[in-house]
């Protein structure tokens, strides 16, 4: 079975990427008549997309019931997957 | 601005030349006419003319005059032409046939049948030519076949039996000057005796239209006719016909007449009228663009008005103040080259009106911007929600529409449209539903790149899950470590419960997997599940049968989310419309309260959910509380006994939410009028008379906080300020401002009772929809989850029901079969999956952008500036 990093590291990965994206990239936008349109763009998106993530795997931190499987898959699963 | 709204439109100033303007497109489009009669197109304009001075339109419009003068005459000899043509080849088949029958009068026992139209006798025998001994006359001519068995019945009757008529077809169809067509006509010919029967005969023929032509009684003379005839139409061949030149190569080449020979005249002026259609091909399209300028700005100067002296124009306009160098520059220029002693000059005036709104926009842009404006124009100077559209729409569609599959499909539509955005092709095209398709593309694009992303968090891509990390669910570690085996006791109905604990030995789990047709994975059993996974939704979801039940309560908790961060968004965006209209009192009487009872109840209910999510697992899963009963409950001040608290304290720390909350909306109702109540119970007299209730959409004489999408970054753009053209008057206001529109601007000290009622009305109204809104809308933002599970329903029927059925058969049979099967599919997702669906998505996310969102800080009551300019593709 793989060694999952549970939390941490996905979050360090997400947390990064999304922050030099909303944080780091509009000072690097060149000046031009455009650049407040594209700051905007760019910190909204990092917004959005931080937040879609992070709801999603916080959802499947601590799961209440697990998946309900028809035997076939079970079958199938058990020995191909880890 | 209409500077002269009580002169009427036939009073104005510069009405003749509009009127001139226009017989100059009557004339236009009678060329453009004749041109497409004969088949020629007329090309689009090369370069962008300008408009033309007073002297050039006088010049365009006589050449326009004359040359449609030419095409007149030429048209008419044309037909004229035509028509003696036709009239002396008819005389002359007339002539031709009728020698066949006069000259028969000798055989009678052999008539010779002529050829009749139909089968039928006909009624006038012709062997009564024997009775030769009266003096026959002939009445000779031609006459529609339609019209033949009529006119035979009638002679007959009217004449019974003293006439003697024959019908025959012409060898050679001809036209019908009327309708131009090409008929085959009847030759007839009636030989008769007697005067008065002669008379009828002709009024008979008269009455049908036919074309009787003097037919000589003696062959001599009937041969004379005849190679009369033929000298004069071989006449018209040669005769110098067309006044200019052009006779090219056909140049007096007499050639006889054939059957089948297109008369030489008739070439040449149709060479002329090639000619001349030339000219007007060639210059058309210039006149038509430059007239039509002119007549556009006959228009406009027909709103201005004349000085008092008579000397000079006035005009009112709007114009962005950053704009306002150019517009001098512009009018600088203008005097100058028009070569006018007199310079105009811009002038400030102050008004009262509300300036129209001007929000610059790039072709990125644009798109965002026109569906903001699709609900209603910012007001002058209000915050501008399209630059954070740009973004929060195609969003909150892909929240809806997340498949990796789907979204890359719409992303490389849109990818096309985009690069090929300047073939003339996809730009005119003629069909209005892909002009609005071809007018989004940007929008579309960013749809499906959002799209792309949240398919991949939903783990979508045509319905099926992609394992790009291992999944978190392990099937082995259950199997093994867990009671799947023979000997433990038969599973319990509730889902969540444990089978029995496992028996010391294993034994074959395969039986026992054959007498369970489905288990669930237990996340308390140790090695099952090993963590969340890392980018998006664990695919072993996608092969549960129960899918929907962890999908369903994520996507309902993910909707609530995001609804309300958005709305919390929307509400503060309203800081920027307080801090530039100088209304900083806003910020604590309404901001504060608003934002106090967002965050006090949804904002916990968000603190809820997530603190739910990390704090309980599958070890409590039996007693993990549920977040609705307790949101419920915080509102009735009631408990649950078996609803157990989320964390020590809940109670009290909901009451005192509640409270806050509660305590707030007095403070949204009366903080700001009991606050301009009391500003204005101080008397300032000194202060300008500028309406103090300024909360009502579009306050005239605010200054718009407009962040203008593609413009400079984030600073105020005051869009608008008035400037006449005037001379010689000082700085007063407008030319025709009445006295209302100076006064408008303030009011008198009895008025104020009734303002401050309307004040405090308009706060009620605003704090009930508030707060009524913030619960409602919190619930509208579920369609989010709505439409999210419809569309993964839609395409895991569609794939389970269409495209899996091409992989049943394992033959070659089935990979013919795959074919069609797969063709189906394509269509129907297509059609329905990314045009229905994708449409519906789009409906209800600019739906939630525009009352959920917007309704939080938008007011939109304002008007666009319109400015006057030549478009190039304004003219076909």
């Amino acid at each position: 079975a793989m060694a999952y990093g549970g939390l941490t590291v996905p979050i360090i990965v997400m947390s990064v990427f999304w922050g030099v994206v909303g944080g780091v990239l509009p000072w690097l936008v060149p000046k031009g008549p455009n650049r407040g349109v594209i700051n905007t763009m760019l910190v909204t998106c990092a917004v959005c997309c931080y937040l879609f993530w992070l709801i999603a795997i916080l959802a499947q931190l601590n799961p209440l019931f697990g998946p309900q499987l028809s035997n076939e898959t079970i079958w199938y699963l058990k020995s191909h997957w880890p | 601005r209409q500077l002269n709204p009580k002169v009427s439109a036939f009073q104005r100033r510069f009405v003749g030349e509009v009127r001139r303007c226009e017989e100059m497109e009557k004339t236009f489009t009678f060329l453009q006419q004749e041109l497409r009669g004969a088949g020629r197109a007329l090309g689009p304009c090369p370069d962008n003319p300008r408009a033309p001075l007073a002297r050039e339109a006088l010049r365009v419009q006589e050449q326009s005059e004359q040359l449609a003068q030419e095409l007149r005459e030429v048209s008419c000899n044309r037909a004229s032409l035509r028509g003696r043509l036709r009239e002396l080849r008819q005389y002359l088949h007339v002539l031709r046939e009728g020698q066949r029958f006069t000259s028969l009068s000798a055989p009678l026992g052999s008539p010779v049948r002529p050829r009749a139209l139909s089968e039928r006798e006909p009624i006038l025998d012709p062997s009564l030519h024997q009775h030769l001994d009266r003096k026959i006359t002939f009445v000779a001519g031609v006459i529609h076949p339609w019209r033949v068995s009529a006119f035979e019945r009638l002679l007959w009757r009217a004449c019974r039996g003293y006439l003697v008529a024959s019908f025959v077809e012409m060898p050679e169809p001809m036209e019908d000057p009327a309708t131009g067509e090409s008929i085959t006509w009847v030759i007839f010919l009636i030989s008769y005796w007697g005067e008065q029967i002669g008379q009828k005969i002709r009024k008979i023929s008269d009455c049908f239209h036919c074309h009787v032509y003097p037919y000589p009684e003696s062959e001599a003379s009937r041969a004379d006719t005849m190679s009369g005839l033929h000298s004069q139409i071989q006449d018209l061949s040669v005769v110098s016909w067309a006044p200019q030149g052009g006779r090219g190569g056909h140049a007096g080449t007499p050639q006889s007449l054939t059957r089948a020979g297109h008369p030489q005249v008739l070439e040449e002026s149709e060479q002329y009228l090639a000619q001349v259609l030339d000219k007007v091909v060639l210059a058309l399209p210039t006149w038509r663009v430059q007239v039509q300028k002119m007549k556009a700005i006959y228009l406009v100067l027909n709103q201005c008005s004349f000085d008092v002296t008579e000397k000079c124009l006035i005009a009112e306009v709007w114009c962005p103040v950053r704009d306002l160098t150019q517009v001098q520059d512009a009018l600088r220029q203008g005097s100058y080259k028009s070569g006018s002693s007199v310079e105009c000059f811009v002038q400030r005036i102050p008004t009262s009106e509300s300036p129209p709104t001007l929000i610059r926009t790039n072709k990125f842009t644009a798109g965002f911007q026109s569906i903001v404006d699709a609900y209603g124009v910012a007001s002058y100077q209000e915050v501008n929600p399209a630059p954070y559209a740009i973004i929060t729409f195609p969003f909150i569609f892909a929240i809806m529409f997340g498949d990796v599959g789907h979204g890359l499909l719409m992303f490389l539509f849109a990818l096309w449209m985009v690069l090929y955005e300047n073939s003339p092709s996809l730009r005119q095209a003629s069909n209005e539903i892909w002009l609005t398709f071809f007018e989004g593309r940007y929008l579309i694009l960013l749809m499906g790149a959002f799209s792309i992303y949240t398919g991949f968090i939903y783990n979508e891509c045509f319905s099926k899950a992609t394992v790009i990390f291992p999944s978190a669910w392990s099937v082995a570690a259950m199997a093994n470590h867990s009671s799947w085996r023979w000997g433990s006791q038969p599973p319990c109905d509730p889902p969540r419960s444990l089978p029995a604990l496992t028996p010391p030995h294993s034994a074959h789990s395969s039986a026992y997997l054959a007498t369970h047709p489905s288990l669930t994975l237990d996340p308390n059993v140790t090695g099952v599940f090993q963590g969340p996974y890392p980018f998006g939704i664990d695919p072993i979801w996608s092969l549960a049968t129960n899918h929907l039940n962890f999908l369903n309560s994520f996507k309902m908790k993910m909707s609530v989310v995001l609804g309300i961060v958005h709305m919390g968004f929307g509400v503060l965006l309203g800081v920027f419309n307080h801090v530039h209209f100088q209304q900083r009192h806003r910020l604590v009487l309404e901001l504060l309260p608003e934002m106090v009872f967002l965050l006090a109840l949804f904002g916990y209910l968000v603190f809820l959910i997530f603190y739910k999510w990390v704090k309980f697992s599958a070890a409590n899963s039996l007693v993990a509380p549920s977040i609705l009963i307790h949101f419920i409950d915080m509102f009735l001040f009631t408990s649950n006994a078996d609803n157990l608290p989320l964390y020590r304290g809940q109670v009290p720390v909901q009451t005192v939410l509640v409270v806050l909350a509660l305590a707030s909306v007095p403070v949204l109702l009366l903080g700001t009028p009991l606050y301009l109540c009391c500003r204005r119970r101080a008397p300032r007299p000194g202060r300008p008379a500028v309406r103090l209730g300024s909360r009502r959409g579009g306050s005239a004489g605010g200054t718009q906080r407009g962040l203008t999408a593609g413009a400079v970054p984030v600073q105020p753009v005051a869009a608008g300020e008035q400037e006449p053209l005037l001379e010689g008057q000082e700085a007063g206001n407008s030319v025709n401002a009445t006295k209302e529109d100076v006064e408008s601007g303030g009011h008198s000290p009895d008025a104020e009772h009734l303002d401050f009622a309307e004040i405090f009305m308009h706060q009620a109204i605003h704090t009930i929809e508030y707060c009524l809104g913030c619960v409602s809308n919190t619930a509208s933002y579920l369609r989010l989850w709505a439409l999210s599970l419809a569309h993964a329903q839609l395409s895991e029927v569609l794939w389970t029901m269409v495209m899996r059925n091409g992989f049943v058969r394992l033959s070659y049979a089935g990979g013919v079969v795959l074919v069609p099967v797969f063709a189906a599919f394509a269509v129907l997702t297509v059609a329905i999956l990314l045009v229905m669906e994708g449409l519906s998505a789009f409906l209800h996310a600019l739906r939630l952008h525009w009352v959920e969102f917007q309704n939080k800080f938008y007011v939109g009551a304002g008007y666009k500036l319109c400015p006057f300019a030549f478009a190039p593709d304004a003219w076909e």
